[in-house]
């Protein structure tokens, strides 16, 4: 298997566990555990090459309906839950830009969504977790009991056990739609503006942004639940990249046409809809595998998140650069602080854009952000990274040695390796 | 709708139990292991099913066929599924008298007698579903893979024998021949571009159910293939390494 991001040029192996008595006869040598292969670089590559794969855990423990308390197995899929909870009135309280993404997924990288500035991390909803090492010991930890397992396997990239199972308290929601509003913005000072009156008043906030025209402008988008009970309709996908294309469509020139188009088709200022929750939550998972679309090179993502000043310097750097990106995301996180001790989410602005890889080209560019990210305390994601430095990561993470201590000797990924050099 | 679900911890079972489930029928579910019974009863239960009951059963140890036929139909039955099965490792089974017989027994006999058990009932009843899975592996014996093919060929061809005598009672007989999918039976296999996942196979078990099919191959390319496959003539199939 290669990551999202379409790392690294050696294939990994892939052994499954579908029975967690399995998950020990796999796990012999160091590994690293693997549920939907989302994470876009190599901190969810194995160091040894052999991956083992949670993914066919995929079984409800149970579910409480009266409380929204439910345990799963480490492979059920943030999809899937909602699909089961969401006609009961209950809803996973944070959800990332994928459906495909396991709940041990979700809490080893600690993950965020567009609700971060009022709910903060999903890590902050996980109650309990049933963590196995190496040596056959369970460890069920929780934020009051085992917190110290739990501080470093919430967020810890996967190194401090297998994550087995986990509950998660879900947050109470009427229907399936959501009341969803998209404003066009032409300034950063504009993007702030909306930023911060809308988190006062909306539960859902995230921007798209044009980060190659000469001003900076883009989409704002913000949401609240809709109280409506009518029943969702059949979601209409598209074929999907069926295989990855040899050479690339994605090149600057046709990502500045689509850019520009793509601010313009939205012809008002302000464009309101009732949307319905899977296809507003999950946009592009209505095109499955578009990754594809980068063809054999693939492409990395740049995620960071800064304090609110330093994104006008970022993206002057990226428009110098030349180097284009489309789904160029921007959005306020909140002060919630994350539960885990090498969480990405933080108090700040995070931007997120992809890159065609084109060598050192990108390289350079990424070293330019990076200069800047780091110098004014801010952070790279590790669920996105392929590149960061030790010096940098041990600089934005500073509990990294607390879960060396806890990782588990059999257990390693190509990022930690490359980040902390063990 | 009471359906019941022999070899219900096999992946293929369980993604289509979810879909019995969903749509709140009544879950009888027989399997060797009653930990892993237990947390797939779980699992449905959550899912929607109306009620979910569990029972012990291994195929070739448990032989008494009639009695688990006779236990199951006095509760009552509309749908049966039957998964159970093991991927023998032909190597080690080829030349193993014991393990060619034990394997055709869990993949053949145990099914085939269990149908036997089951036929009469049906065909009195006058309607319901028989859901049996069997594999592309049993279109044509190929030297990889031959001991479990030998196996399925035998159930397919029974299958169809059997749909033949209960289409005038109105009982649909339906055979699902599966190409390679990501389950525990193929967890050591590598994988690549044909494999497709259990919840795929269940989708399409679905459909046939509801459009009242006879034979199944999924997903669907396989029938391509295997028309392809079963079209080389003997004289040059038995030279390929297949």
């Amino acid at each position: 298997m290669r990551s999202w991001g379409g790392l690294p040029e050696q294939p990994q192996t892939v052994r499954s566990a579908h029975w967690q008595d399995q998950i020990l006869t796999h796990w012999q040598q160091e590994t690293l555990a693997t549920g939907m292969g989302r994470s876009y670089g190599d901190a969810g590559l194995a160091a040894s090459g052999q991956m083992l794969s949670t993914r066919g855990m995929d079984r409800i423990i149970s579910f409480d309906t009266d409380t929204g308390l439910i345990r799963c197995e480490a492979g059920v899929q943030l999809g899937d839950i909602m699909r089961l909870v969401v006609p009961q009135d209950w809803m996973l309280p944070v959800l990332p830009g994928t459906q495909f993404v396991t709940v041990a997924g979700a809490v080893a990288n600690d993950i965020h969504g567009k609700n971060h500035h009022r709910t903060g991390s999903f890590g902050s909803y996980v109650t309990r977790l049933g963590l196995l090492r190496s040596s056959g010991e369970l460890i069920e930890c929780g934020p009051n009991d085992c917190e110290e397992w739990f501080a470093a396997t919430v967020g810890g990239l996967g190194l401090t056990g297998i994550i087995t199972w986990v509950e998660i308290q879900l947050r109470p929601v009427s229907g399936a739609w959501l009341n969803s509003e998209t404003i066009k913005f032409n300034s950063l000072q504009e993007f702030f503006e909306l930023s911060e009156s809308s988190a006062q008043t909306h539960v859902y906030t995230v921007s798209w942004i044009d980060c190659l025209s000469q001003e900076v402008r883009g989409h704002f988008n913000r949401a609240n639940h809709a109280d409506t009970a009518a029943p969702l309709p059949r979601r209409k996908g598209l074929p999907g990249v069926p295989v990855e294309l040899p050479i690339s469509p994605i090149n600057r020139w046709t990502l500045k046409a689509f850019n520009s188009l793509y601010f313009h088709r939205q012809r008002g200022a302000r464009v309101s809809e009732l949307a319905p929750w899977d296809r507003w939550f999950f946009p592009l998972d209505a095109i499955p595998n578009w990754n594809r679309m980068y063809g054999r090179r693939g492409f990395r993502q740049y995620q960071c998140v800064v304090p609110d000043e330093q994104i006008s310097e970022l993206l002057a750097a990226i428009r110098h650069s030349g180097e284009g990106s489309f789904l160029a995301v921007l959005k306020q996180f909140g002060d919630r602080p994350s539960p885990g001790l090498i969480s990405f989410p933080r108090q700040g602005t995070t931007l997120a854009l992809d890159f065609p890889w084109r060598g050192t080209k990108t390289l350079d560019l990424f070293k330019q952000l990076d200069a800047i990210v780091f110098s004014s305390g801010g952070a790279l994601y590790p669920a996105k990274d392929a590149h960061m430095s030790a010096l940098d990561f041990k600089m934005s993470y500073p509990a990294w040695e607390e879960i060396e201590q806890r990782r588990d000797p059999k257990l390693n990924s190509l990022f930690w390796q490359r980040v902390t050099g063990v | 709708m009471r359906t019941v679900v022999i070899g219900a911890t096999s992946a293929i079972a369980l993604a289509t139990a979810r879909q019995f489930a969903s749509r709140g029928d009544e879950l009888l579910l027989l399997a060797r292991d009653q930990g892993r019974l237990d947390s797939i009863a779980a699992d449905l239960r959550v899912r929607n099913a109306a009620a979910v009951d569990t029972g012990l059963f291994e195929a070739a140890a448990d032989t008494n066929y009639e009695g688990l036929a006779q236990a199951i139909w006095e509760q009552g039955i509309d749908c049966l599924l039957m998964a159970h099965g093991s991927l023998p490792d032909q190597a080690e089974s080829q030349d193993d008298v014991v393990a060619t017989r034990a394997e055709f027994e869990t993949n053949g006999l145990s099914v085939i007698s269990l149908l036997a058990a089951f036929a009469g009932r049906f065909e009195a009843q006058g309607h319901g579903q028989i859901v049996v899975i069997s594999s592309v592996a049993g279109d044509r014996g190929r030297q990889s893979n031959y001991v479990y093919g030998a196996a399925k060929a035998a159930v397919s061809a029974y299958l169809q024998g059997l749909r033949n005598r209960l289409n005038k009672s109105g009982v649909q007989v339906l055979t699902v021949k599966p190409g390679f999918v990501d389950t525990p039976m193929t967890a050591h296999l590598p994988k690549g571009a044909l494999w497709a996942q259990p919840e795929q196979i269940a989708a399409g078990i679905m459909n046939g159910l509801e459009k009242g099919s006879d034979e199944l191959y999924l997903p669907g390319f396989w029938r391509l293939i295997m028309l392809a496959i079963k079209s080389i003539p003997e004289r040059i199939f038995k030279k390929l390494s297949l």
